[in-house]
């Protein structure tokens, strides 16, 4: 039984079958990528796996648990987070409070009524958040806000916003998309830090190859709705199948 | 509210400074600038007698002097009535058009108060926040399942169903059309000389209504015991406030209206804060309610209208929605437009301009007529249009432009300025 068991789920969009039939196993512990051409719909199986949208078939377990019925914030407090497609940050507050919000939200649960302290006197969460962002390298940016950051940056923001979660399971939407080959390998370094450090299991759909490839220890391809082949990278590399959902050369 | 994008420069200059390091706590748990600001309020609302009678009482002038008791009660009540409404649409940015509906309910509340128990406003004050308090729970339960535009329509459907209910079905709570006062053969059953004589709004003893009149050359300054009470119950709501929008719930706030999904998938439940923010703001609206009937013992239905709804609306845009001080400027500002230039008529224009040869004389008061004594909306009016087209943070935004040109000039002169001040603008 792999942490994440997403069984024979289909999703239609009005006449389009965005998902058919997904079947996912993800082992505890490893890092399993999902890649596949645009339209696949490898976002909207993540969609599936955090309350953002119900699947019409089929089910998904984490950590034995079911996750369907159940509210986004309900699935983040199981040890879900997910770094999006396009950054979703706090685009008004600063890069400090950013990651010092879900911080809070994992310490303190999905709702608290702290309304006579201050915030910035919470030592504990004080320094979790200058360690975090350290970690990521933005402690000179810790004043800014949020919203004026380049798109790489608030990239970073969003996963060292998930990242300060300790989450059992990281979704991770394209992270690298939109950076500089500098940043990119920042974060290649970045999450097998952190994969060494502490169990984690990493969901992660990229279409930089080069990312891929330094960090999954399984790839599943996605095309047109449904599951092409699973298997190790290495077999994954030259693989007719593959290519032909890249390049659409048969048919 | 996930779907408008506020501009960074404006919401940078109108959203509350914080700054990320450990904040050294100068008093009661404030940082040395918020407790400056709190200082710098105390200031104004205890001399507010003097500075805002600054005109001999005989002179010219004089009818710009708004520190007369009735006014200067207005002042702090709807202070307190924005700064509470604040707390919900400037953190949270949930734009609620019923919020008279909270007010007017703390007035019934305290009114039954001083008819059933007693004049003393004690009990009337704190059971109209209570029930205020239990009323915003329920309409903010329902109204908080939508968002946006829907949400200020259902909140405003619920004022608007209070007031009519008030007028109409039920009446013999709220004495409809009529509406309630302190009336001789009142229960009143704490009050030992209850049934013999009007009681008079007062605490332990001390009347409401009674004043100290200081005479300083041809200067006249009124001190009422009743302002006192109520600007002394507006710091206490404003110190509240600033604790409020510097804590964790103060951030979870500002987190909702910048993106609640992004709150959502972070395992925040945005609802209850929501809903907090809510019941908070109303029990704000019900203390400035019960505060009124404390300052004048009688409640109508009007109170609840959706004018007076809006009213407070335009004080928080005006002053500056999400700051702490923009509220309670805003107030001020509306209710002095309200009361002072509505009060100028066309003999004083005629006064104003009469160093003026005749026509062009007439000429002036005709342009001007419209925009003073009942033309005060229009006035009012076109300075919210300015301020929100010209300064998107209201009055703070404008002042801290001012400042910032002051600063600039200071540092031509030579003297050095810290970054910091520039980097973050008190407000
Ligand atoms: N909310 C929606 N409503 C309607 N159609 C949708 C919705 N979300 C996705 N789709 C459609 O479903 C299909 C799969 O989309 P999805 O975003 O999952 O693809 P993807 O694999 O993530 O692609 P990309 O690599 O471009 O991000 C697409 O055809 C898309 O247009
Ligand atoms: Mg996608």
């Amino acid at each position: 039984m792999g942490i994440l068991e997403v069984k024979n789920v289909g999703k239609r969009f009005g006449g389009l079958k965005a998902l058919d039939n997904v079947n996912l196993s993800v082992q505890e512990n490893t890092v399993h990528a999902i890649i596949g051409p645009n339209g696949a719909g490898k976002s909207t199986l993540l969609n599936c796996l955090i309350g953002k949208l119900i699947p019409d078939t089929g089910s998904v377990m984490f950590d034995g648990q079911s996750v369907l019925g159940r509210k986004p914030h309900e699935i983040n407090q199981m040890g879900i987070s997910r770094v999006f497609q396009t950054p979703e940050i706090f685009g008004d507050l600063t890069v400090f409070e950013n990651v010092m919000i879900p911080i809070f939200a994992r310490r303190d649960g999905a709702f608290a009524l702290h309304a006579f302290k201050q915030v910035m006197n919470d030592r504990d969460i004080r320094e979790r958040t200058e360690a975090m962002l350290a970690d990521v390298n933005m402690l000179d940016k810790r004043d800014a806000h949020a919203a004026s950051l380049s798109r790489g940056d608030k990239r970073r923001l969003e996963m060292a916003m998930c990242l300060s979660q300790q989450p059992k399971l990281l979704l991770l939407d394209e992270p690298t998309a939109g950076m500089a080959r500098a940043d990119t390998n920042n974060t290649i370094d970045l999450l097998k830090e952190i994969k060494a450090k502490r169990d984690i299991t990493m969901c992660i759909i990229e279409h930089d190859m080069h990312v891929v490839f330094s960090l999954a220890e399984r790839i599943t391809v996605l095309a047109q709705g449904t599951p092409l082949v699973e298997d190790v990278p290495d077999n994954i590399k030259g693989h007719p199948k593959v290519r032909e959902a890249y390049l659409g050369t048969a048919h | 509210m996930t779907d408008h994008t506020t501009d960074p420069r404006t919401a940078a200059s109108a959203r509350p400074a914080t700054a990320s390091h450990a904040t050294e706590t100068a008093f009661l748990g404030l940082g040395p600038k918020d407790f400056r600001l709190l200082l710098i309020v105390i200031a104004l609302t205890m001399l507010a007698p003097f500075l805002l009678n600054p005109f001999p009482a005989g002179s010219e002038l004089a009818q710009f002097n708004a520190g007369y008791p009735d006014l200067m009660q207005r002042f702090v009540i709807f202070g307190i009535f924005a700064i509470g409404f604040n707390i919900l649409f400037g953190l949270t940015g949930y734009l609620s058009f019923g919020h008279a509906a909270f007010l007017g309910v703390g007035s019934y509340a305290a009114i039954w108060m001083m008819k059933l128990l007693t004049m003393n406003v004690i009990p009337a004050i704190v059971l109209s926040v209570i029930v205020a308090g239990i009323f915003a729970l329920l309409v903010g339960f329902i109204s908080l399942r939508r968002s946006g535009i829907y949400f200020s329509i259902l909140t405003l459907a619920f004022a608007q169903m209070s007031y009519a209910l008030a007028y109409s079905v039920l009446t013999p709570i709220t004495g409809g059309e009529t509406g309630l006062q302190a009336k001789i053969n009142d229960p009143r059953i704490l009050d030992p000389g209850a049934g013999q004589s009007l009681g008079r709004a007062n605490l332990f003893g001390l009347e409401m209504g009674s004043s100290y009149n200081l005479q300083i050359g041809d200067w006249s300054f009124t001190f009422n015991a009743g302002y006192y009470l109520a600007a002394i119950v507006m710091l206490v709501g404003f110190y509240l406030a600033i604790r409020l929008f510097r804590s964790p719930f103060g951030m979870m706030l500002r987190a909702v209206k910048s993106n609640q999904q992004r709150m959502n998938y972070t395992g925040l439940n945005s609802r209850p804060y929501t809903l907090a923010a809510f019941v908070i703001s109303g029990m704000y609206a019900g203390l400035a309610g019960g505060l009124m009937v404390a300052m004048d013992t009688q409640v109508g239905p009007e109170r609840m209208f959706w004018t007076a709804s809006g009213e407070v609306v335009l004080m928080t845009i005006l002053g500056g929605a999400g700051t702490l001080i923009g509220p309670v400027l805003g107030a001020g500002m509306i209710k002095y437009m309200e009361n002072i230039v509505s009060k100028i008529n066309d003999n004083i224009l005629h006064q104003w301009f009469s160093f003026l040869p005749d026509g062009l004389e007439d000429a002036l008061v005709a342009i001007v007529y419209p925009f003073i004594g009942k033309g005060w909306n229009l006035t009012l009016g076109i300075v919210f249009m300015l301020v929100v087209i010209f300064l998107p943070g209201g009055l703070v935004q404008g002042g801290q432009k001012v400042a910032r040109l002051f600063r600039r000039n200071n540092r031509k002169g030579g003297g050095a300025e810290s970054e910091a001040a520039k980097k973050q603008p008190a407000e």
